[in-house]
């Protein structure tokens, strides 16, 4: 079976962030950027299906900017057997993503699609049930477990109240949680030999995907900040601040 | 033409966040349409009729909606949304599960967890895990949006909607409800709750949990945790607290043994009150909390549980 992972180029879930002095947008210059976490358990599991002898052939796709090479060559690095990088410097949103990604399903037929749940950057948390609503395909989303059995998934989903199994004709989407594993780290060998990996770059006018988005962004804001507190000296002297200062108990 | 609001529930009954989402359309204005799509969920649709603000409630009863299984309810609702300016939900799981195929399904973008509606077209959403607020136009026919509990309070149960059954079933054929494993609590419901306490690594391990269970029972406090504490296997999934978590805003929240990363500050940094009890002076929660104590938690916990 051909797993196909999608992983997206976003900045390092260490930086904090600052927002531009003219409030079009943050300011991403010189700030480290990395592969998406959620997009690295994406990646760590279809390593681990192919380890199992699950899945046959990873091929890795990535919707972004000409550094978004980085990304997919640790991908392969890690485990991916191909890339496919969608080149664009226009801010794609989700469902410009989501059909690209749509045609690239339709070219490579893949058996299961594995996703980050959320990128950490737009936190939008769509790209992955909207390639389900576009290509047909089931989805299990936010997942802790993943089990292919013959022609089916079996997916283990966090939800708000717990846990939920569901199983889902192949071929199906999965996007990663948390806890779904814990992904690797790439060898030095291995990170050399990915340099050998075969990279295809395309176009989303190659695709024919018109990627214009309908929604724009009119401002980006600082929160508000929170006002310094204050530290209490014990236990007693919190009681009686929340009591009497601040009245909450 | 007017606003869907797509509801959760569990069949028996709403879930909170269902009146918030309501609340979000009364600000965008219009005539409120509730969809409840569910298997025997006549009660929920019974309490989303009194949700005030809503003139019409559509239920559709069918097994293939039992468990809101995502395939299934995205036909539905794409099918009707056609008919409405705004289709709305809340960011709960099964929101955020079943939305952005509605919206791809209608070929138009979603707009993730609002906070704030400026105008019918025009919404803010935190980015970046709230470190920025985007201010967002769509120019979409039909505006998708989830949105966020904390931003908006809750419609009142006042009102008296008319019940209208649907008889359009989809059923995708392509998914399947196995099981679920519901962690069972006598406490406050995390996004509900007025006063949260969270436990985080510094907890050591689950059955140190109890001491924070003894606190919120004299508080009437929900649990929490964050993400470390639940990789850890201290707690579930279902009580980590955060980015990528639940999103809280109670009157008070306090957080022990948590260092306070901006993945955790993420869920919980509109609280009206932010306690902080670690160890570490130095430690960034203390950047963010009203009343930081340092302290060991081993010590402070049983204390400050005499105390209350
Ligand atoms: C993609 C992504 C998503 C994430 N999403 C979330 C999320 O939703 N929610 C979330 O919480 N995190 C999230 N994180 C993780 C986040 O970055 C932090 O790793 C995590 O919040 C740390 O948890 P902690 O504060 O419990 O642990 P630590 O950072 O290890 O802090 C433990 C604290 O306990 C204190 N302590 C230890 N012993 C004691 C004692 N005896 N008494 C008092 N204090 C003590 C220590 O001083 C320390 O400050 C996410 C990370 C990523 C990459
Ligand atoms: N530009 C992109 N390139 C590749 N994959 C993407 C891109 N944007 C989103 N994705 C995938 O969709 C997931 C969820 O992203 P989002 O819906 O933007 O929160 C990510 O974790 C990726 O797996």
């Amino acid at each position: 079976m051909k797993v196909l992972v999608a992983v997206k180029r976003v900045i390092d879930y260490n930086v904090k962030i600052r927002v531009k002095a003219d409030n079009t947008d943050v300011d991403l210059t010189n700030v480290k950027m990395a592969m998406n976490p959620f997009c690295e358990i994406a990646v760590e599991e279809a390593v681990r299906l192919k380890e199992k002898g699950v899945a046959t052939e990873i091929v890795v796709v990535s919707i972004g900017p000409k550094e978004a090479q980085e990304q997919l060559r640790t991908a392969l690095a890690l485990g991916a057997d191909r890339a496919i990088l969608v080149e664009t410097a226009d801010k794609v949103d989700s469902l410009g993503v989501a059909k690209i990604l749509a045609k690239v399903v339709a070219d490579e037929q893949p058996g299961l699609v594995i996703m980050g749940k959320q990128s950490i950057d737009s936190d939008n948390n769509q790209t992955g049930q909207m390639l389900g609503a576009l290509t047909g395909m089931p989805q299990g989303t936010f997942a802790s477990e993943v089990a292919v059995d013959g022609e089916k998934v079996s997916v283990t989903r966090e939800i708000d109240g717990g846990l939920q199994t569901v199983a889902l004709n192949l071929p199906a989407i999965v996007t990663t949680d948390l806890r779904l594993n814990e992904p690797r780290y790439a060898s030095l060998p291995n990170i050399m030999k990915a340099k050998k990996k075969p990279l295809d770059v395309k176009t989303p006018a190659d695709l024919g995907v018109d990627v214009a988005s309908k929604v724009k962004t009119l401002k980006v804001e600082a929160p508000a900040a929170r006002s310094a507190g204050i530290k209490v000296g014990s236990v007693d002297e919190l009681v009686e601040k929340l009591k009497n200062e601040a009245k909450v108990i | 033409m007017g606003i869907l609001v797509v509801a959760d529930h569990n069949n028996a009954s709403l879930l909170g966040a269902t009146a918030n989402t309501v609340t979000a359309a009364q600000k965008i204005g219009g005539e409120i349409t509730v969809l409840v799509a569910g298997s025997n969920c006549a009660d929920a649709a019974a309490e989303a009729a009194k949700l005030n603000g809503v003139s019409k409630v559509l239920v559709a009863d069918n097994a293939a909606y039992e468990h809101l299984l995502a395939e299934n309810v995205s036909l539905l609702v794409a099918e009707l949304g056609k008919d409405f300016t705004h289709v709305l939900a809340p960011a709960t799981s099964n929101g955020k599960n079943i939305l952005p195929r509605v919206a791809a399904l209608l070929d138009v973008a979603q707009i993730s967890e609002i906070i704030a509606v400026e105008s019918a077209d025009t919404f803010k959403r935190p980015i970046y895990a709230g470190n920025a607020i985007a201010t967002i136009q769509s120019e979409d026919a039909i505006k998708v949006i989830t949105v966020r509990a904390t931003g908006f309070d809750a419609a009142a149960a006042d009102g008296s909607a008319s019940i209208e059954a649907l008889a359009s079933v989809q059923d995708a054929g392509k998914s399947a409800f196995v099981g679920a494993e519901l962690a069972k609590s006598d406490r406050p419901e995390l996004t509900a709750a007025k006063v949260i306490i969270s436990g985080g690594r510094g907890m050591g391990n689950g059955e140190n949990f109890e001491l924070l269970n003894k606190v919120a029972d004299k508080l009437g406090a929900a649990v929490g945790a964050s993400r470390a504490a639940v990789d850890a296997g201290f707690v579930p999934n279902d009580m980590q607290v955060g980015q990528t978590g639940k999103i809280v805003a109670p009157e008070l929240y306090i957080a022990v043994g948590i260092s306070g990363a901006i993945q955790h500050l993420a869920g919980m940094k509109d609280s009206k009150v932010i306690v902080a009890i670690n160890k570490d002076e130095e430690a960034p929660i203390f950047q963010v909390a009203d009343y930081g104590l340092v302290a060991d938690l081993f010590s402070a916990l049983p204390e400050l549980e005499g105390k209350l």
